[in-house]
C-alpha cells in the first residue's frame, strides 16, 4: 500500500492541533506505567488517562521503596545512621553523608576543622559530578541518543574509583562521622582527582556537541514539560529543576556552609524551565563543580581531619586507640552509647545534585535522636507531576521523567 | 536579624510564641490560627517555598503531637520553623496548608500515613508511602521498630498463600543494645525489641 508523505504530514499536523486544544473525541483509555519500567529509572508508577495519544490525567504512586529509614534512625545512634543515608540519593552517597553529619554538627554547635570542610567539599562536588553524569547519559538514553550513556558512564566509572580508594567502597561510601570524616584523604589522591578533572571537561564538551544542538533531542525537549517560577516555589522544587525555572536558588551561594563562600563558582540559572533549560542545568552545573574542585585542591588546607577537641563525639583513629588509655575509652563510649549530642531541635539542608536534602532532628540529648525527618528534594520534585504531565503525548513522558533526574531512594525513604 | 524578625511577626501576630531552637528562627502558632498565620508569611513576609511538613510524636506527654513547618524565603534566605500542637491526643487534628501551598500535599499525606494527624480540608488525604489499607501509623512511638503481623495488601495472593506480612527478624541488626541483663544476653539490636535465642519473643 502506498503512503504518501501528504497524508503523513496531515496526520502529523491533526494531532499536533489535538496537543493543543485537547479536543479528541472517543473514550479514554486507561494506562499503567510502572512501578517496575525502565522509563521510571526505579519504582515509580504513574497512573494514567489517555484521549488518544494525549495524557489527560496522571496520578503518581509512590512508596513502593519505603523501608522506615526515620523509623530506624530513632532506634540507632547517629554515627550508626550513616550507612542509611547512602541509600537515599543513591547516585551521590557521599553527598548525603556530608549532610547528614552536618545537620547533627549543627544539632551539636560542633565546628570542623578547615581540612575536614575541604575534604567535603570534594566529596560533594565529585558526588554532584557523578550524578549530573549518571543523570545527562540517562536522560540522552531516555530521548534516544545512546552514544551519550556511553562517553558519561566511562567517566563515572573513573570517579567510582575515586571513592573506591577514598572510602573503601564504589556505591556504598559511609564516609563522614559526626564531627570529622571516617579516614584522611589517601596520598596523591589530590593529583588524580585533578587528572580526573581535567579528563571530564573534554567529555561535557563532547556530550554538548551530541546533544545541545541536535535537531531530533531539541525537538523532543524545547517547550516540553514546562513549569513556570510560580509553580516551581508552589510545588517545593529545589535544585537544578528549580533553576531551569529562573529562580536563583542555591544554597551553597545563599546559605554557604562547609565554607563554599571561600570559592568563586557561578550558579547556572534557566529562563523557560523546559525539559532542555534541565538538561542545560547539568552540564553546566558539572563545569562550576569541576572550577570549585580546582580552587579546593589550590588550596588544601593542613591539619587535623577531624574534630579534636570533640572527645564524645568523635571516636579517634585506630591507631590511637590501640596505643592510649584515654582514647581507648573515648572510643569505647561513642561505640556503645553514640556521640553525646545536647538536646535540641535542628534543620539543616544542603544543596545536593537533586535539590535540597534536609535533616529535621529532634534530640532529647544523648546518643540517639528521638526523631529524625528526611527531605528527599525527588519527593518534592516528583509531586508536581500530576499537574505537568496532564497536556503532553504519550511519548513526552520519558522526556519529562529523565529531565526532573529523581532517584526513588530518597523519594521513598 | 532572627530577634527583629520574631519581634516584627510577633508584634502582629500576638499569638506567637517563640520557640526554642538550635539554629534558625522558630515560633509556635495555634492550631486554629495556623491558615491565617501562613497565608500572612506567604504574601507578606516572603517565606514563599515551603520545604517540609512533619510531625513529632512526644509520646507520653500532652499534648502529644506537634505538627512541623519549615519555610525558607527565596527573597531573604532565611528558614522559619513553625510548629503548631495539635489540641486533640487520640484524634490529632490540623489544618491543611494544601490550599495555600500545592507542596504540602504530599507531605502531609505523607505525616498523615506515617504518623497518623488528620489534615483538615485536605484534597485528598490517603496514604502515600505505605498501602491503601495498612492499618497502623509506623512512626507513632507506640509502634515496634520491627512491624506488626499485617495482612498482605493483595487479598487474592493472602487467600492462595496464606501468607502476611511478618515483624522483621531483627537478631543481628546495628542496632542499640538494650541494656539489661548481662551482657551475653544484651547484644546490640534493636531497642524496643530485647529478645534473643536464649530469651523468647514474649507472646501477647
Amino acid at each position: 500500500m502506498a503512503t504518501t508523505t501528504k497524508e503523513i504530514s496531515i496526520a502529523d499536523a491533526s494531532s499536533r492541533s489535538a496537543r493543543v486544544e485537547g479536543e479528541l473525541s472517543g473514550e479514554t483509555m486507561a494506562i499503567n506505567v510502572g512501578p517496575s519500567h525502565p522509563t521510571t529509572h526505579g519504582v515509580l508508577r504513574l497512573m494514567m488517562e489517555l484521549d488518544g495519544d494525549v495524557i489527560k490525567k496522571c496520578e503518581p504512586v509512590v512508596g513502593y521503596l519505603h523501608r522506615g529509614d526515620e523509623k530506624i534512625a530513632e532506634n540507632m545512634t547517629y554515627n550508626q545512621f550513616v550507612p542509611y543515608t547512602d541509600r537515599l540519593d543513591y547516585l551521590a552517597p557521599l553527598a548525603n553523608n556530608v549532610a547528614y553529619a552536618m545537620a547533627v554538627e549543627k544539632l551539636a554547635h560542633l565546628e570542623v576543622p578547615e581540612r575536614c570542610e575541604a575534604i567535603r567539599v570534594l566529596c560533594c562536588e565529585l558526588a554532584r559530578i557523578s550524578s549530573h553524569l549518571l543523570g545527562i547519559g540517562v536522560y540522552g538514553m531516555d530521548a534516544g541518543a545512546w552514544t551519550v550513556f556511553m562517553y558519561t558512564f566511562t567517566e563515572r566509572e573513573k570517579l567510582y574509583t575515586l571513592f573506591e580508594e577514598l572510602t573503601g567502597a564504589r556505591f556504598t561510601t559511609s564516609y563522614t562521622r559526626i564531627g570529622g570524616v571516617a579516614r584522611d584523604i589517601p596520598d596523591g589522591w589530590l593529583g588524580r582527582v585533578l587528572e580526573f578533572c581535567n579528563g571530564v571537561l573534554p567529555v561535557i564538551d563532547q556530550v554538548d556537541k551530541l546533544l545541545t544542538r541536535n535537531r531530533i533531542f531539541m525537538d523532543r525537549t524545547v517547550d516540553i514539560g514546562v513549569i513556570s517560577k510560580q509553580d516551581a516555589i508552589a510545588y517545593g522544587i529545589t535544585g537544578p529543576n528549580l533553576r531551569a525555572c529562573g529562580v536563583d536558588l542555591d544554597l551553597r551561594k545563599d546559605k554557604p556552609y562547609l565554607g563554599y563562600e571561600k570559592y568563586d563558582f557561578e550558579v547556572p540559572v534557566g529562563t523557560t524551565g523546559d525539559c532542555y533549560d534541565r538538561y542545560m542545568m547539568r552540564g553546566e552545573e558539572v563545569r562550576q563543580s569541576v572550577a570549585i574542585i580546582r580552587q579546593v585542591i589550590d588550596q588544601f588546607p593542613e591539619g587535623p581531619y577531624y574534630a579534636e577537641e570533640a572527645k564524645k563525639i568523635f571516636a579517634p583513629p585506630k591507631a590511637k586507640i590501640l596505643s592510649s588509655m584515654e582514647e581507648l575509652i573515648q572510643n569505647f563510649m561513642i561505640v556503645t552509647e553514640g556521640p553525646q549530642i545536647p538536646a535540641g531541635e535542628v534543620y539543616f539542608e544542603a544543596e545536593n545534585p537533586k535539590g535540597a536534602l534536609g535533616f529535621y532532628i529532634v534530640s532529647k540529648g544523648g546518643g540517639v535522636p528521638y526523631r529524625l525527618k528526611i527531605r528527599g528534594p525527588s519527593f518534592c520534585n516528583l509531586s508536581i507531576l500530576d499537574k505537568l504531565i496532564p497536556g503532553h503525548y504519550l511519548t513526552d513522558i520519558t522526556v519529562i521523567l529523565g529531565s526532573l533526574d529523581f532517584v526513588m531512594g530518597e523519594c521513598d525513604r | 536579624m532572627a530577634s527583629e524578625e520574631l519581634a516584627l511577626l510577633q508584634g502582629r501576630f500576638g499569638y506567637l510564641t517563640e520557640r526554642p531552637s538550635a539554629d534558625h528562627l522558630a515560633v509556635n502558632c495555634p492550631a486554629e490560627n495556623l491558615i491565617e498565620f501562613c497565608t500572612a508569611l506567604r504574601d507578606e513576609f516572603d517565606y514563599d517555598l515551603l520545604l517540609d511538613v512533619t510531625a513529632v510524636d512526644w509520646d507520653a506527654a500532652s499534648p502529644r503531637f506537634t505538627g512541623i513547618y519549615h519555610f525558607l524565603s527565596t527573597s531573604k534566605h532565611e528558614y522559619l520553623r513553625v510548629a503548631a500542637d495539635c489540641a486533640d491526643d487520640i484524634h490529632p487534628s490540623l489544618p491543611s496548608l494544601s490550599g495555600l501551598f500545592p507542596a504540602a500535599n504530599w507531605h502531609e499525606r505523607e505525616t498523615f500515613d506515617l504518623m497518623g494527624i488528620h489534615y483538615e480540608g485536605h484534597p485528598n488525604l490517603r496514604r502515600i508511602l505505605m498501602w491503601d489499607d495498612y492499618p497502623y501509623h509506623p512512626l507513632r512511638k507506640e509502634f515496634p521498630l520491627a512491624g506488626i503481623e499485617t495482612p498482605l495488601p493483595a487479598a487474592d495472593v493472602a487467600e492462595q498463600t496464606k501468607a502476611s506480612v511478618l515483624p522483621a527478624p531483627m537478631m543481628g541488626g546495628p542496632f542499640v543494645s538494650s541494656g539489661d541483663g548481662p551482657m551475653s544476653q544484651t547484644e546490640p539490636r534493636a531497642r524496643d525489641e530485647s529478645w534473643t535465642e536464649q530469651r523468647e519473643k514474649p507472646t501477647d
